[in-house]
């Protein structure tokens, strides 16, 4: 048996073991380690298969059709680009796994471990069937069994109301796309036997200019909103704070890249080159995302919550790169629309990791100071030294600054949008430079919002007693961290390499695609779709950490002397954490400047002393941002399903002749229907 | 290889001669404002005297407050070695276009506002706050000025885009230069704390905004963060001199363009500086919430650059 296939049964047999084996533990002790063992030997599986599949080019292929033989059996084709997504599940996967061993410690007798394992390899192989499925049946089933297996894992602290109300999002914003792949999956079917993604992608180009367009849009709803693109981001912000740490990694890192993995597999795989007006819509969907992500995220004070609208934020960033390249296609510059995928993709795995990294320490930190309010938390830094850097090299990774890999994939994206710009059709070449102006506002308030989630919970002084008494984690989880922080470092300086192979990966989805212009193989240099703008990460880091060793080495020579001393505050006896910045407060100015898009509400009462008003006894000011979106969206169709529901419910009497009646007609509506149709 | 040694030979100029920039700003707004004010070389004897002196540190901050002043500088020297002063910098040796420039600057500004915090006074975290703001709103108006100049010079490096409008002149005087010229001398103002955004000689309540967030430092801390503050200025200074009006820029290595280039950076610097020190001296500062009125102004100033550039083509 070939080496990609047996690796494939690796994979499939060590996430089943995991679960079963977790499930059957004698002890919850034993259940954690047999999930992890499960998960590790699963990932490896994987990553096995898709190293395989990158390294020579040949994509692996299984038929299983007698398992299901109505829906045409379980088919297995792991190409390029389902292999570089299957990287990404499996390597975030096998560390999140190893991390979760301690982590889920705490949870010992308080919840069932044993389902957790076998939600969390469940939740693991449907993750990597998806990339792998070949066939509409298998993409669906490995769809819905990451889908269910996700939202008990949502659901494991399902004794908070919250919780469960999250729980109730999620279950309802996933079975919305599952509801829309259906149709998108039948238009392009070509037979009810024919359901191969070989034979979709035949049906697909034999269709009318107008069922693609359905196909497109169909496609970009169901996937978005496991993607989260606003306004179908609703549930990131509620499922991901609400999950274990590393399951959000997991969800953040990756399950909703599979959306963008399934955007990319139906738009640019089957359906090929559309109408500009395609790229034009995935640019505003993307630039509603990427704005609108970040803008929520800066007023958040809940660490995880920001994490996830900056999750919303990314996904925004990487469909500017996809629309960019669909826009480009459009107008026939293959070649460049190669820069705006690869551009993409790379974003992709750059966020991955250094959303997992910040997931992953923000669960120490929730750990330790037993709050996800960061106004609660600050001085973390000298409790928890190595999760204090290695949270900040993932904000700055975030937040886009070179030399670490969030900046290399933003510069790509960025020339991608400038490419467009140079297409002669008005709209183009002022569509896209707003698109620019966008990413750029974008990533100016990303490193904002990465400067308060880093600056207010770990710097200054603890606002808490549990801030005050944090320590450090586990090793075993700072390790993890370190890898993903140091993924977020490689990455970021060996990003034309990295690049090089990912413009492979593109190329291999249209065969007469050539090759991606000026794309320096090997060099450090990551280079403009033009061939002269340059940027190189690499030496980036090599100058500015040149220029800071000669600076400390010339200080070091004169000698500074350094003196301890309280901090400057204008004759005050005592400081303490009350007269520090808030989350709050930092987040104030540009919540006043984009106050028509947050429309806070704000409450202030202050109780004054009876016998003058100058005596204030007590101020207290709350103010709420309630994203208008689920306002303006989500409320009248909650309204309207509960309001149906009210009405459904009058079937439901509760009587037994009742529902003999129901059933009585209902075979009397049968009958007349099959005699009427005979 | 003595094109690389040329771009190093410059840089340290630009380092050298930022804290002079400063000083004769300074200098010329005293005069205007009829004070005699310091001699221009001020800055020097000032970098000097903080060199020698220790350097006070909170016992509540971190290393990332000891970090900082490193980065900042660092970060000030590498842009200056990106952007086109007495040359243009060009050939394989270069690490960044425009793009990298922002980035790299948005880089140090990162950090000084995590050190504003650091020390958790209220001081620093309003600065650092404010600054991110200003910050934040002024990014997409560079960029669009970017793509205004790129859309013309088809690439967003500084060499090229040099090269194209001196091989064009006619195409530098359209309206989409000028106006992208005008939006990203806002910017310049923004960026580096000037009149009407910040008010760089005071830290009083009032303009909190660059001065309050370095509050905390001292010494040779303090001296680094001046002088990479100073480094800035000078770089968006030559950035809005040469690349919009880039005649004079040295295009070969010979000592006489060099000593041409150098001539022609000092005479726009030093128009600049004059105009800087001349508005710091007419206007007021805005109120912070006013602030973003006038960079929306820049933004839609870009945006307008951006389409007669098209509508141009």
């Amino acid at each position: 048996m070939a080496f990609g296939s047996s690796a494939l049964i690796v994979m499939v047999v060590g996430y089943t073991g995991g679960a079963c084996l977790s499930l059957l533990a004698p002890s919850e002790r034993l259940a954690r380690a047999f999930t992890a063992l499960g998960a590790v030997a699963g990932c490896v599986g994987g990553l096995a298969a898709a190293a395989g599949v990158l390294a020579t080019r040949v994509p692996v292929e299984a038929m299983l059709p007698s398992l299901v033989s109505a829906a045409g059996g379980i088919v297995i084709r792991l190409d390029m680009l389902g292999a570089f997504f299957l990287v990404l599940i499996a390597a975030v996967g096998l560390l999140a796994a190893i991390y979760g061993i301690t982590y889920t410690a705490e949870y010992e007798g308080r919840h069932s471990l044993r389902l957790f394992g076998l939600m969390f390899n469940g939740f693991l192989l449907g993750m990597t069937l998806v990339p792998c499925a070949a066939n509409v049946f298998t993409f669906l089933l490995a769809w819905e069994l990451m889908a269910v297996t996700s939202y008990f894992l949502v659901m494991t602290e399902s004794e908070h109301l919250e919780t469960r109300h999250a729980g109730l999002w999620y279950a309802v914003m996933t079975h919305f796309g599952f509801l829309l792949l259906l149709p998108m999956f039948l238009m392009m079917a070509p037979g009810g036997d024919a359901t191969t993604f070989a034979d979709l992608r035949a049906g697909a180009a034999l269709m009318p200019a107008e069922t693609r367009s359905g196909v497109f849009l169909l496609a970009l709803v169901a996937f978005g909103s496991k993607a989260g693109i606003v306004p179908l981001h609703v549930w990131l912000p509620r499922a991901h704070p609400a999950a274990p740490s590393h399951i959000s990694a997991l969800m953040s890192g990756v399950m909703i890249k599979l959306g963008v993995y399934g955007l990319l597999r139906v738009v640019v795989d089957f359906l090929g080159t559309g109408p500009a007006w395609w790229g034009g819509l995935v640019l505003a969907a993307g630039s509603l995302s990427a704005l609108g992500g970040v803008l929520y995220a800066l007023t958040e004070n809940d660490l995880k919550r920001l994490l996830a609208y900056s999750s919303v934020e990314n996904i925004g960033v990487i469909l500017l790169g996809i629309g960019a390249g669909l826009v480009l296609q459009s107008y026939g510059l293959r070649a460049l629309a190669l820069v705006g995928f690869g551009a993409a993709l790379l974003h992709t795995l750059n966020h991955a990791c250094f959303k997992a990294l910040l997931f992953l320490a923000t669960g120490n930190v929730l750990h330790e100071a037993h709050t996800r309010n960061m106004e609660q938390m600050g001085g973390l830094i000298k409790g928890m030294p190595q999760t204090a850097i290695l949270f900040l090299i993932g904000s700055a990774a975030a937040a886009a600054l070179p030399p670490l890999n969030g900046f290399a994939s933003e510069w790509m994206v960025f020339q991608a949008l400038l490419s467009g710009a140079q297409i002669p059709q008005p709209e183009v070449a002022i569509g896209t430079p707003l698109a620019i102006g966008v990413l750029a506002l974008t990533s100016g308030l990303a490193a904002v919002c990465f400067v308060k989630a880093f600056g207010i919970s770990f710097l200054a002084m603890p606002r808490s007693d549990n801030a005050a008494h944090a320590r450090e984690a586990h090793w075993s989880s700072r390790a993890v961290m370190g890898v993903f922080a140091a993924g977020c470092v490689v990455l970021g300086l060996m990003a034309p390499h990295t690049l090089s192979g990912i413009y492979r990966i593109v190329e291999s989805l249209s065969p007469r695609t050539p090759p991606a212009p000026s794309a320096a193989v090997g060099s450090v240099w990551l280079v403009a779709p033009n061939g002269i703008a340059q940027v190189s990460p690499l030496l980036i880091a090599c100058f500015l950490t040149s220029v800071i060793v000669v600076l400390v080495a010339v200080l070091r020579v004169r000698g500074v002397e350094l003196r301890h001393a309280d901090t400057w505050g204008c004759g005050r006896i005592q400081q303490t954490a009350r007269m520090e910045y808030t989350s709050s407060a930092f987040a104030e100015p540009l919540r006043r400047v984009f106050s028509e898009l947050y429309r806070p509400t704000e409450d202030l009462s202050i109780s004054v002393h009876p016998e003058s008003r100058y005596f204030v006894r007590s101020i207290t000011y709350t103010s709420q941002v309630v994203p208008w979106i689920e306002r303006a969206f989500y409320d009248p169709v909650a309204r309207g399903m509960f309001a149906c529901a009210t009405q459904v419910r009058r079937l439901q009497g509760g009587s037994v002749h009742l529902y003999l009646l129901y059933l009585a007609g209902a075979l009397m509506v049968a009958l007349a229907s099959a005699w009427w149709f005979k | 290889m003595s094109r690389y040694l040329a771009i190093a030979l410059q840089t340290l100029v630009a380092v050298a001669l930022a804290p002079a920039l400063v000083g004769f700003i300074r200098w010329l707004k005293a005069r205007l404002q009829g004070r005699r004010g310091a001699p221009p070389w001020q800055p020097y004897f000032e970098i000097r005297k903080l060199f020698g002196k220790e350097a006070v540190v909170s016992h509540t901050a971190s290393w990332i407050f000891n970090v900082t002043p490193f980065v900042v500088f660092g970060t000030s020297v590498l842009v200056a070695s990106l952007v086109p002063l007495i040359i243009a910098p060009s050939g394989p040796f270069l690490v960044g276009d425009l793009f990298a420039t922002v980035y790299l600057l948005l880089l140090g500004t990162f950090f000084l506002a995590l050190a504003g915090l650091d020390t958790g006074s209220p001081f620093g975290g309003m600065g650092a706050s404010r600054e991110m703001t200003v910050v934040a709103l002024t990014e997409p108006t560079v960029a669009l000025s970017i793509v205004a100049l790129a859309l013309n010079a088809g690439s967003t490096s500084f060499s090229q885009i040099v090269a194209r409008t001196l091989a064009e002149p006619r195409a530098a005087l359209g309206p989409g230069h000028v106006l992208a010229f005008a939006a990203l001398f806002i910017v310049t103002l923004a960026e580096t704390g000037r009149l009407p955004v910040d008010n760089p000689s005071t830290h009083l309540e009032l303009t909190m905004i660059h001065e309050a967030m370095i509050l905390e430092y001292s010494g040779p801390y303090l001296a680094l963060i001046e002088w990479g503050a100073a480094l800035k200025l000078l770089v968006f200074l030559s950035l809005a001199a040469n690349l919009f009006v880039p005649w004079g820029i040295a295009s070969s290595l010979s000592p006489v363009a060099l000593t041409i280039g150098f001539v022609s950076l000092i005479a726009k610097l030093g128009v600049l500086a004059v105009v800087i020190a001349v508005l710091e001296t007419r206007v007021a500062k805005l109120r912070l919430f006013r602030v973003p009125e006038l960079l929306s102004a820049s933004f839609v100033l870009a945006a307008l650059a951006v389409m007669s550039t098209v509508l141009a083509r």
